[in-house]
């Protein structure tokens, strides 16, 4: 067996471990540890994504000495190894652009714990990406879900613990539901592993035994990763935990947190209970509903907003929107959209959270739109940055936006029932988008004479060198889409 | 026949102390422990009306209540909601359940080859007599691993939480409600000297039994936790600082945490890549046997007990 082929266990492995030394560590070595380790994850999860695209193939790596369905297994397919090494850039990015403000915002004395949650949040995206037991994505959901909770209240403020509070009851529901769905699906197959329950499920689904519980359980699955990933009518925690921790925490949460749990989904799409059978369910009728629902409400939610953080936690909600209205469309191509808007998304928001930052400290850290004018001239780089994302979040050519909802029409073209209100919600949300989001733009480059100091990029190179990379990985993500869109959709074929 | 014993000898044997304890002549407790009575919790007015006026504020400006219609109307809908969608959730779930595979039908798609091949080759892959830790800590490893990292990230998020430095909890002192608790209290402190140490060995005879009788990590770990919160509840922090404290904390849990790690990444190297696993499973029944899960049970074991004291000491001092 070739050694590249147990990186990915030793990536979650090698992040864990991580982890557990960063407990004994003061707060300037488990910083080391953790920018080791992302680098070092990222660098294998490169090498993997190497050698998974030049096989074209997906592989099982044993972990121990049990094959499934016995014990436990991991599986990488380049999507998957793909994914990690994004989610590790964007981590490593979001980290980063934040870091002087994470100095500021919590106690020293708890800054080794910080890097605990971010490693151990690492290792349960990398499980949860690669993971082939559904049981095993359970144990990591758990530990996502804390360690989220732990990077919304390091800021010990009282609306950041009220924001984790909120944030823990409502994934723990999540989880919940996420769990019954489990165990009934255990309970009609009797198997945990994915594959295992993927052929047991189409068996069920010929004979036409468990209808019922089949449905109900994919309705559990569905609406638990929903809530735990801020579809429409479950957002309500998502703008105090988004708004009120420290930055890099909320571009984590945003781009990563939620976008791990929607790929175990698109995972549990393909592998548990079948692409046909999910599309044949009912249930993505009412995901494409609430997609929709999420795309207009999200925005006008923003539009509303008074505090840029909060605007952009509920833009959000409005882009997850799109992904779960991918889902709903029900064809491949609505699928490989969504797959794509994950990746735009994540480099756009993150960019987003941590451009905001750089506008509201050169405006005595006012939130209010009406101290940050002209904040762009008194931070050019950030303000830079800051109208790249909102040009590419509302889709101008050029940037990853612009792509994800091109290629979002494109697969509402093919669906005959549900292209017009698709297109018709696209349209409707992106020019809802432009409101808010060019209205900041303007708002920031509106000159005006301020008590608030500017500052160079001199300063702070660091930050201007997280932002051009965000940046240039924006309008990579932009023009190099076909090569992205074939690996999707090379990625998602051998999937299954 | 029996001698009178001079007084002086007479009063120091057990019976002389019994009978006066029994006349009620004298108190043993009196003189040994602290009986200052706990003081009755009074608030006074001014700090009553501080908090009434704070919480009014709080209504009035956070919710703007005179103002909020919206709130109001989204209050009483709210609830009607919640009730309507419980009993919808509950009633979806018990119709649900009717619909799955009865519970110990011979025809349950659970009895498959998965539980027969863990029933019949568990002892000959694991070494363990007791099934369900060979199940656990050999055949899913990744899963238990897992499980052990949520204990630890729930200690660490505890600790964001509760935290406090020692220099502000010297300070707080007043404030400890150490202080409304009678101390050296002797009926506790010495049914504590003398449950602590069957208790910590019990939980060190289920931990290392793990692989032959019901029992293991998790639970014996459990217990040697509950013995050292009994102990710190009766003999306070300080004592227990002697033996345990925030410097023994980290090494236990460290070092059982990365030894635990380097042998499921050991197992599962060696597992993966085709290769034998050098850790013997010895001869079933034997106390060491079982290949990897004596290990793992005993560092499973102690990273527990330390999470249980942990939560205790967090919670009562916010250190440890």
């Amino acid at each position: 067996m070739e050694l590249i082929r147990n990186f990915p266990c030793l990536s979650i492995l090698l992040s864990m471990f991580s982890a557990i030394l960063s407990s004994a560590l003061k707060g300037r070595g488990a910083r080391r540890l953790n920018t080791f380790v992302v680098t070092a994850v990222g660098a294998l999860s490169a090498c993997t994504l190497y050698f998974t695209h030049v096989t074209g193939q997906s592989y099982v790596y044993v972990m121990g000495h049990f094959p499934a369905p016995f014990g436990n297994e991991i599986r990488f397919g380049s999507l998957e190894a793909g994914m990690a090494l994004f989610f590790c850039v964007i981590m490593l990015l979001s980290l980063n652009g934040g870091r002087k403000k994470l100095a500021m915002d919590i106690d020293p004395s708890k800054e080794n714990l910080y890097y605990i949650m971010v490693d151990l949040l690492l290792s349960s995206l990398l499980a949860l990406v690669y993971t082939n037991d559904l049981f095993t994505a359970y144990v990591f959901v758990e530990i996502n879900t804390i360690a989220a909770c732990g990077l919304i209240m390091i800021m010990e403020s009282g609306r950041a613990i009220e924001a984790a509070m909120r944030y823990m009851i409502m994934s723990l529901l999540g989880s919940g539901l996420f769990l019954i769905g489990l165990c009934m699906l255990y309970d009609m197959t009797g198997h945990l592993l994915m594959s295992n329950i993927g052929s047991s499920v189409r068996m069920i689904a010929e004979n036409g035994t468990y209808v019922i519980p089949l449905l109900v359980t994919i309705a559990l699955m569905v609406v638990g990763l929903a809530i735990k990933s801020a579809l429409f009518p479950f957002h309500a925690w998502l703008p105090d935990a988004y708004g009120y921790s420290t930055v890099s925490s909320a571009a984590m949460l945003s781009s990563l947190v939620s976008k791990g749990y929607i790929f175990l989904l698109i995972k549990i799409i393909y592998r548990v209970i079948g692409f046909d059978i999910f599309v044949n369910s009912r249930i993505i009728n009412v995901l494409f509903v609430f997609g929709l629902a999420g795309m207009i409400m999200g925005s006008t939610s923003a539009i509303r907003e008074n505090d840029i953080r909060r605007m952009i936690s509920y833009s959000s909600v409005a882009q997850i929107g799109y992904i779960y209205m991918g889902f709903g469309l029900g064809t491949s191509a609505g699928m490989v959209a969504s797959v794509f808007h994950i990746l735009a998304h994540a480099a756009t928001k993150s960019l987003l959270f941590i451009s905001g930052v750089g506008l509201t400290d050169v405006s005595g850290d006012h939130k209010e739109f009406i101290e940050l004018t002209g904040s762009a001239y008194r931070n050019v780089c950030a303000g830079l940055a800051f109208t790249v994302g909102s040009l590419s979040m509302v889709g101008i050519p050029l940037f990853s936006g612009f792509i994800s909802k091109l290629l979002f029409s494109q697969a509402a073209v093919q669906s005959q029932l549900k292209m017009l209100p698709a297109l018709i919600v696209l349209a409707v949300s992106t020019v809802l988008n432009a409101i808010y989001f060019m209205k900041t733009v303007i708002r920031i480059y509106t000159p005006v004479t301020s008590k608030y100091e500017s500052t160079s990029m001199k300063k702070n190179v660091l930050y201007a060198a997280t932002l051009f990379c965000f940046v240039a990985l924006n309008v990579g993500l932009g023009m190099c889409s076909q090569p992205i869109t074939d690996w999707i959709t090379q990625g998602l074929s051998v999937f299954a | 026949m029996s001698r009178i014993r001079k007084q002086s000898e007479y009063e120091k044997t057990f019976a002389y102390h019994f009978f006066r304890w029994l006349g009620g002549e004298k108190d043993a407790f009196v003189g040994n422990m602290e009986m200052r009575p706990q003081k009755e919790y009074r608030e006074e007015d001014a700090t009553i009306e501080e908090r009434m006026k704070d919480r009014q504020q709080a209504i009035a400006e956070v919710y703007d209540s005179s103002h909020n219609r919206e709130l109001k109307f989204f209050g009483a809908l709210y609830k009607c909601f919640s009730i309507v969608f419980c009993i919808a959730i509950v009633t979806l779930l018990v119709i649900t359940v009717s619909y799955l595979p009865s519970v110990g039908g011979v025809q349950k798609p659970t009895n498959n080859e998965v539980s027969e091949k863990y029933i019949t080759d568990g002892l000959e892959d694991t070494g363990a007599v007791n099934i369900v830790t060979g199940m656990i800590l050999s055949y899913r490893a990744f899963d238990t691993f897992g499980e052990t990292n949520v204990l630890f990230i729930a200690t660490c998020c505890v600790m964001i939480m509760l935290m406090v430095d020692e220099e502000k909890i010297r300070d707080n002192r007043e404030s400890n409600d150490r202080n409304f608790e009678p101390k050296n209290d002797v009926i506790l402190q010495v049914i504590a000297s003398l449950l602590a140490p069957i208790v910590f060995l019990f939980g060190i005879y289920i931990i290392l039994n793990g692989h032959l009788s019901p029992g293991g990590g998790f639970s014996g770990g459990a217990m040697i936790g509950a013995g050292m919160i009994l102990y710190v509840a009766a003999f306070g922090f300080e004592k227990t600082g002697r033996f345990f404290n925030e410097n023994v904390y980290k090494c236990v849990k460290v070092t059982a945490l990365l030894c635990y790690g380097c042998i499921v990444t050991y197992y599962f190297l060696t597992g993966a890549n085709g290769l034998p696993c050098l850790i013997p499973t010895g001869e079933a029944g034997k106390i060491l046997s079982g290949g990897i899960t004596l290990p793992i049970n005993i560092f499973v074991g102690s990273e527990v007990a330390c999470t249980m004291y942990a939560f205790y000491a967090l919670f009562r001092r916010g250190g440890l």
